[in-house]
């Protein structure tokens, strides 16, 4: 690594109007020549660039510039031979200059915000569509079972059911202790803490236990599905599915919904369990109540209708966190950063429709008093 | 620091210098004793049999993998050391074009380009950044507009001249190309070649070339490196390399293709002269 003299510029003695350059003219240097060739007072007719030692593209830009905007003839800048080559490639390439047209100003973002709310509608009818779609092709699979792929929804399962059980037993028993704890507080004044253990198989029966797996696995599988299926269409191999012949409903998306519709009840059932098991850890430390007397008043006040309507939002949740995955990840486009948006989409997406259609369903069991 | 001009020989000729380099894989042997020199000004044609350790090679001089054993130096610098300053110095002086160009999708052309030079020269301007680039773009051989496409919308070709030119942006003395030609059709392949030929020699480049292609080889390479056998079986200029008695390089040369090559590669030669 050696140290480059600095750029330097003087008026010739010898010739009226002829400036010498001397020293390195490159882009570590360039903002000192910048300054050298600025602090040129005198007209300038000629340019004498061979007592140059170092020279690159930043520096020959500089110097046909500076020549270009003085209104120098072609032949006024003379250069060392060895340059030459250099110093034509540029020239011939130096030219005209198009602006960025990329804008990030407010109307820019106005007008981001405008074709995203018209997106939406079109998002709907196409959610629409493919949840349609895969009705069709699953009705097929009944006619041809052939079609099914069992190996990958085998490990479709796997993935997103057993390896999900730890976390999703742990927060369930987390939740269900404070759920406990914050119920006993407020019961307590009634000297009705007993009441806990209704409070508890209530909430995670109908509620907790679906809409906590169904969270859960929103954020866990809904983006593992975008990614996976997103990764795959930007290296256009759902492309090469297609060539082939086959279908990549029946390969990618069929074997993902049925193993999310399979194994989000049977989790949600973990997690039903798991929460009570966290409230009857409460019972027995906080709230003196011994897990004997806490089981024995489950049994007497527990009602099946409770565990049938938390379990039977379950299908539906799944379904829509494995359409809204999948459909997401087959809108990438090629590029990265497609991909992180789609997941982030997906994500949010199936997160806020998992608690909307939650509270939809709350009202209407209620009115129906089920 | 300036490109070394074709003729400031001083003192140190050699662009990198590869001594006893090992590189191995779990129980699999990829480089045993490699030696490797390449010549300021010189393009060099790095060829071999798939699985012979070429990329793994150029990651190893770029520092991208660390090797399991031997002496690297790139520009007088050892590339091996934990040192900043010289892992800077390298950095700054070498330019690289990956297989696909592994440009960043998400940034256009210039904002590619743009990268380089605005993390190793934040203190320039921006529009000189923008001018620099557009210099660049152009010197690739692309089209002026092509500045604000992003890669996506590019054909693989172009995409090829984008790498190049974010690869030019900091005016290195040292290129490394990674199958440059791959994936093109003749006629662009060989616009390639004559691409690199010609920034070469008006850059002044030292350029370590990967290379499946025998046209490319024949076109503009000033000597060629052969890996076989875990090691550098033989460097020297193309018609050496021909006349060596080695299985792999007999194969090679003298097959079909390359006969082909030959052929137009003195067909070029002719023409230019």
């Amino acid at each position: 690594m050696k140290n480059a003299e600095p750029p330097h510029c003087a008026m010739d003695p010898d010739v009226d109007g002829q400036l010498r350059l001397s020293g390195s003219w490159t882009l570590s240097t360039a903002l000192q020549s910048a300054q050298v060739l600025g602090g040129i007072q005198a007209p300038v007719r000629g340019m004498d660039a061979r007592g140059i030692d170092q020279l690159d593209s930043a520096g020959v830009l500089q110097l046909l510039r500076y020549s270009r905007s003085a209104g120098l003839a072609d032949d006024a800048l003379l250069f060392r031979d060895e340059h030459r080559a250099l110093v034509c490639t540029i020239d011939e390439v130096a030219d005209e200059r198009p602006r960025p047209q990329r804008d990030y100003g407010v109307a820019a973002a106005l007008e981001r915000l405008g074709r995203s709310v018209h997106a939406i509608g079109g998002n709907i009818v196409v959610l629409l569509g493919f949840f349609g779609e895969n009705l069709a092709k699953l009705a097929r699979l009944v006619r041809q079972p052939r079609r099914l792929r069992l190996t990958a929804t085998v490990h479709q399962m796997e993935e997103v059911g057993l390896d999900a059980v730890p976390l999703i037993a742990l927060l369930s028993y987390l939740v269900g202790a404070v759920i406990a704890f914050l119920g006993s507080t407020i019961l307590r004044d009634f000297g009705a803490e007993i009441y806990v253990v209704e409070l508890v198989n209530i909430a995670f029966l109908r509620e907790f236990g679906v809409l906590l797996t169904a969270i859960v696995l929103a954020g866990r599988t809904a983006s593992a599905f975008t990614a996976q299926i997103g990764a795959m269409k930007a290296r256009e191999e759902i492309d090469a599915i297609q060539t082939l012949g086959l279908d990549p409903i029946d390969l990618l998306v069929l074997p993902r919904v049925l193993a999310l519709m399979l194994m989000l009840p049977l989790l949600t059932f973990i997690a039903m369990v798991a929460g009570l098991a966290g409230g009857v850890t409460v019972g027995a430390f906080d709230l003196g109540i011994p897990p004997q007397m806490y089981i024995a008043r489950m049994h007497e006040t527990m009602e099946l209708r409770h565990f049938l309507v938390g379990l039977s939002k379950a299908p539906v949740f799944a379904l829509i966190i494995a359409l809204i995955g999948c459909l997401e990840g087959l809108k990438v486009q090629g590029t990265a950063q497609s991909v992180g948006e789609r997941t982030t989409s997906s994500v949010v997406q199936t997160i806020s429709l998992v608690i909307i259609l939650d509270a939809l369903a709350a009202l209407w069991f209620m009115h129906m008093g089920w | 620091m300036a490109i070394p001009s074709r003729d400031r020989h001083d003192g140190d000729e050699l662009a990198i210098r590869v001594r006893g380099l090992v590189n191995r894989f779990g129980n699999q042997t990829v480089h045993e004793g490699l030696d490797l020199d390449v010549r300021r000004g010189e393009i060099l044609g790095v060829v071999g049999g798939s699985g012979t350790g070429k990329s793994v090679l150029m990651r190893s001089i770029l520092g991208l993998r660390t090797p399991d054993a031997g002496q690297i130096e790139v520009l007088g610098a050892d590339a091996r050391a934990d040192d900043p300053a010289a892992r800077l110095h390298i950095e700054r002086n070498t330019g690289v074009l990956f297989q696909d160009g592994a440009l960043f999708s998400s940034l256009t052309v210039g904002e590619n380009v743009q990268v380089p030079l605005k993390e190793h020269h934040p203190e320039l301007p921006e529009r000189w950044h923008y001018e620099l680039a557009l210099l660049k773009v152009k010197l690739a051989g692309l089209p002026a507009d092509a500045i604000n496409k992003l890669p996506s919308q590019l054909s693989g070709g172009m995409r090829k001249r984008a790498g190049l030119a974010r690869a030019l942006a900091l005016d290195p003395p040292l290129l490394f190309l990674d199958e440059p030609t791959a994936g093109l059709d003749p006629i662009g392949a060989a616009a390639f070649d004559r691409l690199i030929k010609t920034l070469q020699e008006a850059l002044g480049l030292t350029v370590f070339l990967i290379t499946h292609d025998l046209d490319t080889l024949y076109a503009i390479c000033d000597r060629v490196a052969v890996l076989a056998d875990h090691k550098v079986v033989a460097t020297a200029p193309l018609p050496e390399i021909e006349r060596l008695d080695h299985p792999w390089i007999r194969e090679y040369f003298h097959g079909p293709r390359a006969r082909a090559a030959r052929g137009s590669g003195e067909r070029e030669t002719e023409r230019q002269a």
